[in-house]
């Protein structure tokens, strides 16, 4: 997926002025949010079951290379094919060969975060295959040629009416003058479009939200059940996952399950979870004949043993983005790639490159809250900070800004100093202001006095000064 | 290009050369050996640890929360009728199909007006008739395992699927369906498909409104035959 990363500071200009975007995420402060505090204050274990996630996946982690040769021998044994990746280009490759030679002529794809990473769809067209969307939200935003703006709920920037919109464009085979005014007839015409390039489908393309080694099982959790007709009409079934998506044991793959649909959308279980192992068997009257996974790299083993390595606890839940003020305002299209909120800030410099992924991780206010609701306690805030570290030691940023950067550590490096030149300037602007007691224009502050007015500090007292003197509390 | 086995070598390699290993080390072996047989269980919610008859309450009253019917059968023998009488409360057509399992194949569906066929679904079956593996209380999941008994595609093209589950199958929760599945076919193996459903299709994909039947069936009913000693 091409990255808009770049202009981010643009992207969100665009977004906060977008009336549809911004009445489409008020619905994320009414669904998800509350949604997740209830089931987690019904589960009395949460927190217990939290710190058991984190150990089973730093045990995972530590151990990562064997882990994914025990995973490998059980897919094999029970006669699926895996498949290693290096990067998105080597993965596009093997999935086009996979299709090439299932001679297919379209895919149906289950909801797959990495496929969007690895550019699938677009090589896929490019080289004469179809990939059908068939997760309702990917579908919507398919037909619109967009991209996802939210890992769970992918079209959640969306709004009835624009949906209408587009089924009234695209499906011109139904009549004109049908309603599509309740979103229950919308859902209907989707099943019924796709139904059937379900059946038709050559190859069908999951992704995993976990694989667990013991067995040589893909699982996907979805409430649709596209994921499933996906994986079991097709001939070819092909998983696409990142290589720290492993688990060890059927049991440890429980305890985080437990987490990851309350995490996600306040669901106790999704509606279908289901462990996929190999082809079908001898005497199976359904299934793919073929299982392959193609088990994606393409940066994750360079965080391994870094400052970033806790990212790659990761299980994609999508709490971090649903609490995130930041992301509540602008939405995740602004982000420019395929991962949004804090945890896209955290993982874009690190799979696209931090020249392209820096702006990301510099808007936020450390306002915790991701971390606070992270159900694999990865410290995004800490992360976003080493990002904003390694972006100056990097020298990326323009020569004005480390200029200022550097002055104002200057000061703040000689306290002495840095109160005598506030003390200072508090006393010009308490002076200046003292008639109206704030500032709604000031030269220099356009930033902060365009949205807001500044208040009028005491007069020469800095904030220590009061402290002291024991006006603050 | 780089081929299928020297991008395996480059994938491990770095991923040794980012922990410091070598991949030799037995210390390292030992402990994924020892977790992989040793499988240990973690933090299981009391809600997994009901037991008797309040663990088949527990399902009855999870399943009904998760948008699906539920109703308890006192025999096998009853399963027709019980089938038959929920389709027409319903108004939905008369006709069901099922795969060879013996514990379906076996019940006096002749006493019923319904139709009856048997095998996968290829779409154009209305109604689904299929029997868990188990049950779980802490979920109101059923879980099904596919092959000629029960084939997959009956849990998800028709519109209305029907899930037959013995008391005896209830278990308490997720660990204990991952034990029964492992029981049932060795350590290490598994069937080409487990699916644990939990109530029927849905997506809230349009303005975050709930709404069901989005690509798998609109309805689920579980019925539960006999009352089990909940134990295992």
């Amino acid at each position: 997926m091409e990255i808009s990363s770049p202009q981010f500071k643009h992207n969100i200009d665009e977004a906060l002025a977008d009336p549809n975007l911004q009445r489409a995420l008020g619905n994320v402060d009414v669904g998800f949010v509350p949604n997740r505090r209830k089931a987690v204050d019904a589960l009395p274990e949460f927190e217990a079951l939290r710190e058991e996630g984190v150990a089973i996946k730093n045990h995972v982690l530590a151990h990562l290379d064997l882990y994914l040769e025990a995973y490998e021998a059980k897919v094999t044994a029970a006669g699926g094919k895996v498949h290693y990746a290096e990067d998105a280009a080597a993965a596009r490759d093997i999935i086009l060969d996979i299709c090439r030679k299932a001679e297919a002529s379209t895919v149906t794809k289950g909801k797959s975060m990495v496929s969007e990473e690895i550019g699938l769809n677009e090589h896929l067209a490019a080289n004469g295959i179809e990939p059908v969307e068939t997760d309702l939200g990917e579908y919507l935003i398919q037909i619109r040629g967009e991209h996802p703006s939210h890992i769970i709920a992918p079209a959640i920037h969306l709004n009835r009416d624009e949906i209408e919109a587009d089924f009234r464009r695209l499906h011109t085979h139904l009549p004109a003058d049908r309603s599509l005014e309740e979103p229950s007839a919308i859902l209907a015409e989707a099943r019924g479009i796709l139904r059937q390039r379900f059946l038709d489908a050559d190859v069908g393309l999951t992704g995993a939200n976990f694989l667990v080694a013991e067995t040589g099982t893909s699982i996907i959790v979805t409430n649709e059940g596209n994921g499933d007709l996906t994986q079991i009409l097709p001939r070819v079934h092909v998983v696409i996952a990142s290589i720290e998506k492993i688990v060890p044991t059927l049991e440890d793959v429980s305890q985080i399950l437990r987490l990851l649909a309350r995490s996600a959308t306040g669901q106790q279980m999704t509606v279908y979870t289901t462990l996929s192992t190999g082809p079908r068997r001898p005497g199976d009257p359904d299934g793919p004949e073929e299982y392959h996974v193609v088990l994606l790299d393409n940066g994750r083993s360079a965080m391994l043993g870094s400052e970033f390595q806790d990212m790659l606890r990761c299980i994609r839940c999508g709490a971090c983005i649903n609490h995130c003020p930041i992301y509540r305002a602008i939405g995740g299209h602004a982000y420019g790639w395929v991962y949004p909120g804090p945890m896209g800030s955290v993982l874009t410099p690190a799979l696209a490159g931090l020249e392209d992924g820096r702006h990301l991780p510099n808007a936020s206010t450390f306002c915790g809250r991701c971390e606070a609701v992270c159900p694999m306690k990865i410290p995004l805030p800490k992360m976003l900070r080493h990002w904003r570290e390694r972006e100056f030691e990097r020298h990326l940023q323009p020569a004005t800004q480390r200029s200022a950067l550097k002055l104002w550590a200057f000061f703040a490096r000689r306290p002495l100093l840095y109160q005598a030149l506030t003390r200072m300037a508090a006393g010009v602007l308490g002076t200046l202001g003292r008639g109206r007691g704030r500032f709604s224009r000031l030269p220099l502050a356009g930033g902060w006095t365009r949205f807001r007015d500044l208040p009028a500090p005491e007069r020469g007292r800095t904030f220590t000064d009061q402290w002291r003197a024991g006006r603050r509390a | 290009m780089t081929t299928p086995s020297d991008a395996r070598t480059a994938v491990l390699a770095r991923i040794r050369a980012s922990i410091g290993v070598t991949g030799k080390e037995p210390l390292r072996r030992a402990a994924v050996a020892d977790r992989l047989a040793g499988r240990p269980r973690g933090v299981i919610p009391e809600t997994a640890r009901v037991e008797g008859a309040a663990r088949l309450a527990a399902f009855a009253e999870k399943v009904v929360t998760t948008m699906a019917s539920f109703e308890a059968v006192a025999t096998a023998a009853e399963v027709p009728m019980a089938v038959a009488a929920y389709l027409a409360g319903r108004n939905l057509p008369a006709e069901i199909r099922h795969g060879a399992d013996p514990r379906l194949a076996s019940l006096p569906w002749s006493g019923t007006m319904l139709a009856v066929s048997t095998g996968r679904s290829d779409g154009r079956d209305p109604v689904g008739v299929s029997h868990a593996e188990a049950g779980i209380a802490e979920t109101g999941s059923v879980v099904l395992v596919s092959g000629p008994d029960n084939p997959t595609t009956l849990n998800f093209l028709p519109e209305t699927h029907v899930v037959v589950v013995d008391a005896a199958d209830i278990v308490g929760g997720l660990e204990d369906a991952m034990a029964r599945i492992r029981a049932r076919f060795g350590a290490g193996v598994m069937p080409r498909t487990v699916n644990f459903v939990t109530g029927p299709s849905r997506s809230a994909d349009i303005e975050q409104k709930l709404l069901y039947g989005a690509h798998g069936p609109k309805r689920l009913h579980v019925i539960m035959v006999g009352v089990g000693d909940g134990g295992g």
